[in-house]
């Protein structure tokens, strides 16, 4: 405990994160709007969720721990639900702020695409729910004691910042994937997406069966950032010509020289 | 927060500045005034009018229509350009004022939370008499009620006082007032936090050097808000100052009076400047009808300049360069007349690349920075900073007000692009921040310690 697990878990959680926010929001403001209203939304959803579950519980029988922990169940599902429900309220508010945008520039065209919106809302749900997640779990790693004295695992501060670090990932994907599939109404990635969801919610009730849970929910990571990666229009062939750093002078001086002839015409 | 204007140091042109009004507030001592100014879009607009010779100052939507009446040819089209330049700029002008904000945030939450000074009990100001240490809950929230009723009382006796000294043209009183305040919190009210960081973290310091700091600090700052300074410098004072400022609020105000107040202050900040008969657009018009800029002293700026070319032997720039400047005294105003860029040259600096001179002195483009009052940045700094004092240890809370607070703003930007008049900066962020406060505090908080109790993500 102390300084170094603070430190080392708050860089695994939060350090991809911190990544690209500096590296590609950071030095857009409007970006940086996006992601603060984000963070937005998805608070307002949390909010209602957690409306529910503590009008559910004040309604229920406090002494039954099993009830208790069905309603905490049904509660995370509800909140999943609203998450995803803001998720599409956010895409309508871009939406028409993307149009109002490319209405009074001077071009035409909107100064931010719609997927680059669907990355930032993205990112922007999974910042701001890992940091709900995880904020006071790093507070109490700074300070003295020790983890799992009375039989739990002594691994939960490392674990929870690896599944912190999912969790980031992961909404960044689903943003993309979402939006994209909200703009090609392609609803059956829309179920795709919430089912995901609520299969990685569930695989966090196996903790602390870490085998069980961080594992299944890393193949989802991957499959998810797979399915983003080709849903924002990545390819094999990007990332071979992103790997070999070739130049693509070529062609720019073919139409340069295309383009001088008439002139000297 | 009302905004004065101080004509006497405005040399150059009056300020022709799109002034939004904030909230107002006067806080004990010093009175505070919040002014919010529309992004400088206009700016540009107006300074072509300048040049034209309409020199008028369009200090609200009323007087873009008394300028709009002198050249209506030029207007519509340049409505549309400067339709077009807000809304770009916007965003811009949005991250302009995130950034001090959160500076401020941060500041007061690190030293709410390291510092334990500012979150005991030690008595309360005088302005809020009534004890909240009663045992029955309805006496205590009489008495919070109470309490609000006489501070905002104080706060409007003195935002009136102001106007009418104002009015008055009682400029030397103003001033005298304004440099009071600010000397006792530069040195003051610095001294006590540094004594209390230093005690926190068990490090001695010697009286000889604590003088040394104190002066130098406390006489920078001063010269820096009230006269000449880099910008920068003088933004990072006045961040200090409203830190400090919120955090002496943070000490004194009990619980339930805070909450009261803070409620209280963003109603009263709508009427103060949207009534007709409010203080604050009083304030403002009065400010127009006399071509004066606001008064700076009490309000941040980030303003930005982008030149296009100047006669100035150092400091030209050619094409946009960000040359951050500021004089105190003039309010960011357009440092246009040659006059005097001399002397505002001197405290350029030129961050970007600097061309060489050119003879010519071409259309500057300008286009300002937004302002915010500081009695806005003091009560946005309060309610974060209660929350990270009483939310049991809690950071989602401080968080969630965090948010809650920016995206106030950002919406208050945004109906200021749309209205472009002057408009207060607390309510629509105070009310999120508190309707986040208490929902945060009783229904997400033990949802989430639930959850992170059995390690379930959601």
């Amino acid at each position: 405990m102390g300084a170094a697990m603070f430190f080392g878990c708050a860089g695994v959680a939060f350090g991809p994160a911190l990544a690209l926010v500096l590296l590609t929001v950071a030095a857009e403001p409007l970006r940086v709007i996006i992601l603060v209203a984000g963070a937005f939304f998805w608070l307002v959803s949390l909010l209602l969720a957690s409306l529910i579950w503590f009008v559910s519980v004040r309604l229920s029988d406090r002494e039954d721990a099993r009830l208790q922990f069905g309603l905490l169940v049904f509660g995370a599902a509800v909140s999943v639900l609203l998450q995803e429900l803001f998720r599409f309220a956010y895409f309508k508010l871009l939406k028409k702020a993307d149009e109002g945008l490319a209405m009074v520039s001077e071009d035409g065209r909107s100064p931010i695409s719609l997927k680059q919106m669907a990355y930032v809302s993205g990112l922007s749900f999974g910042i701001i729910s890992g940091v709900f997640s995880v904020i006071n779990i790093l507070a109490d790693s700074m300070g003295p004691g020790v983890v799992g004295i009375h039989g739990d695992s002594p691994y939960y501060f490392l674990t929870s910042a690896f599944l912190t670090m999912a969790l980031v990932f992961l909404h960044t994907f689903w943003g993309v994937i979402f939006f994209d599939a909200c703009e090609k109404r392609r609803y059956w990635c829309l179920g795709l997406v919430v089912a995901s969801h609520l299969v990685t919610s569930g695989l966090t009730f196996l903790n602390p069966w870490y085998e069980a849970s961080l594992v299944p929910i890393y193949i989802i990571v991957v499959c998810m950032g797979a399915w983003a990666f080709f849903t924002a229009g990545g390819s094999i062939h990007n990332v071979l010509k992103c790997l070999s750093c070739k130049r693509e002078e070529d062609s720019h001086v073919m139409m340069y020289s295309a383009l001088r002839v008439p002139l000297e015409d | 927060m009302i905004t004065f204007t101080n004509n006497s140091d405005s040399e150059e042109e009056p300020c022709n500045e799109r002034t939004s009004l904030m909230s107002a507030e006067s806080p004990p001592v010093p009175s505070y005034q919040d002014g919010l100014q529309a992004p400088e879009a206009g700016e540009a607009q107006t300074h072509r009018k300048r040049r034209t010779g309409s020199g008028r100052s369009p200090s609200s939507a009323a007087n873009g229509s008394t300028s709009g009446s002198s050249l209506p040819v030029r207007e519509s089209a340049q409505e549309n350009e400067e339709e077009e330049l807000t809304l770009k700029y916007g965003a811009k002008h949005v991250i302009m004022l995130f950034v001090p904000v959160t500076l401020c945030m941060i500041v007061v939450v690190a030293t709410i939370k390291s510092v334990r000074f500012y979150t005991e009990k030690n008595g309360q100001l005088i302005y809020t008499p009534f004890s909240e240490d009663t045992p029955s809950v309805g006496q205590r929230l009489l008495n919070s009620v109470l309490n609000t009723i006489v501070m905002i009382s104080v706060i409007v006796v003195m935002t009136v006082f102001l106007v009418l000294l104002y009015k008055y043209r009682c400029y030397k009183f103003i001033h005298g007032w304004l440099i009071l305040s600010s000397l006792m919190l530069l040195f003051l009210f610095t001294y006590i936090y540094l004594g209390e960081v230093l005690k926190t973290y068990n490090v001695a310091m010697d009286y000889p050097t604590l003088i040394l700091i104190i002066w130098n600090f406390g006489a920078v700052g001063m010269i820096c808000i009230h006269w000449k300074g880099p910008l920068q410098l003088q933004q990072a004072y006045l961040i200090m100052i409203s830190a400090l400022m919120a955090l002496v609020f943070i000490k004194y105000l009990p619980e339930w009076s805070a909450w009261v107040i803070l409620g209280a202050i963003s109603i009263y900040d709508l009427m103060a400047v949207l009534c007709p008969k409010g203080p604050l657009r009083m304030l403002v018009e009065t400010a127009q009808e006399r071509n004066e800029p606001i008064f700076p002293a009490l309000i941040y700026s980030s303003a930005m300049m982008w030149t296009v070319g100047m006669a100035k032997p150092d400091a030209a720039a050619r094409g946009p360069s960000q040359q951050m400047w500021d004089t105190a005294e003039d309010g960011r105003v357009n440092h246009r007349s040659p006059l005097h860029s001399n002397s505002e040259i001197l405290e350029t600096r030129t961050p970007g690349t600097t061309h060489p001179v050119t003879s010519l002195e071409e259309l500057e483009e300008e286009e300002r920075g937004v302002k915010l009052g500081l009695g806005d940045f003091i009560f946005y700094s309060v309610l974060v900073g209660k929350a990270a004092a009483t939310a049991s240890g809690d950071w989602n809370t401080t968080l969630a007000c965090f948010v809650a607070i920016l995206i106030g703003l950002c919406l208050t930007l945004l109906l200021l692009a749309v209205f472009k008049k002057a408009l207060p900066a607390l309510p629509i962020s105070i009310t999120f921040g508190l309707v986040f406060y208490f929902s945060t505090d009783n229904l997400v908080r033990p949802f989430m310690d639930t959850l992170a109790s059995h390690q379930l993500y959601i």
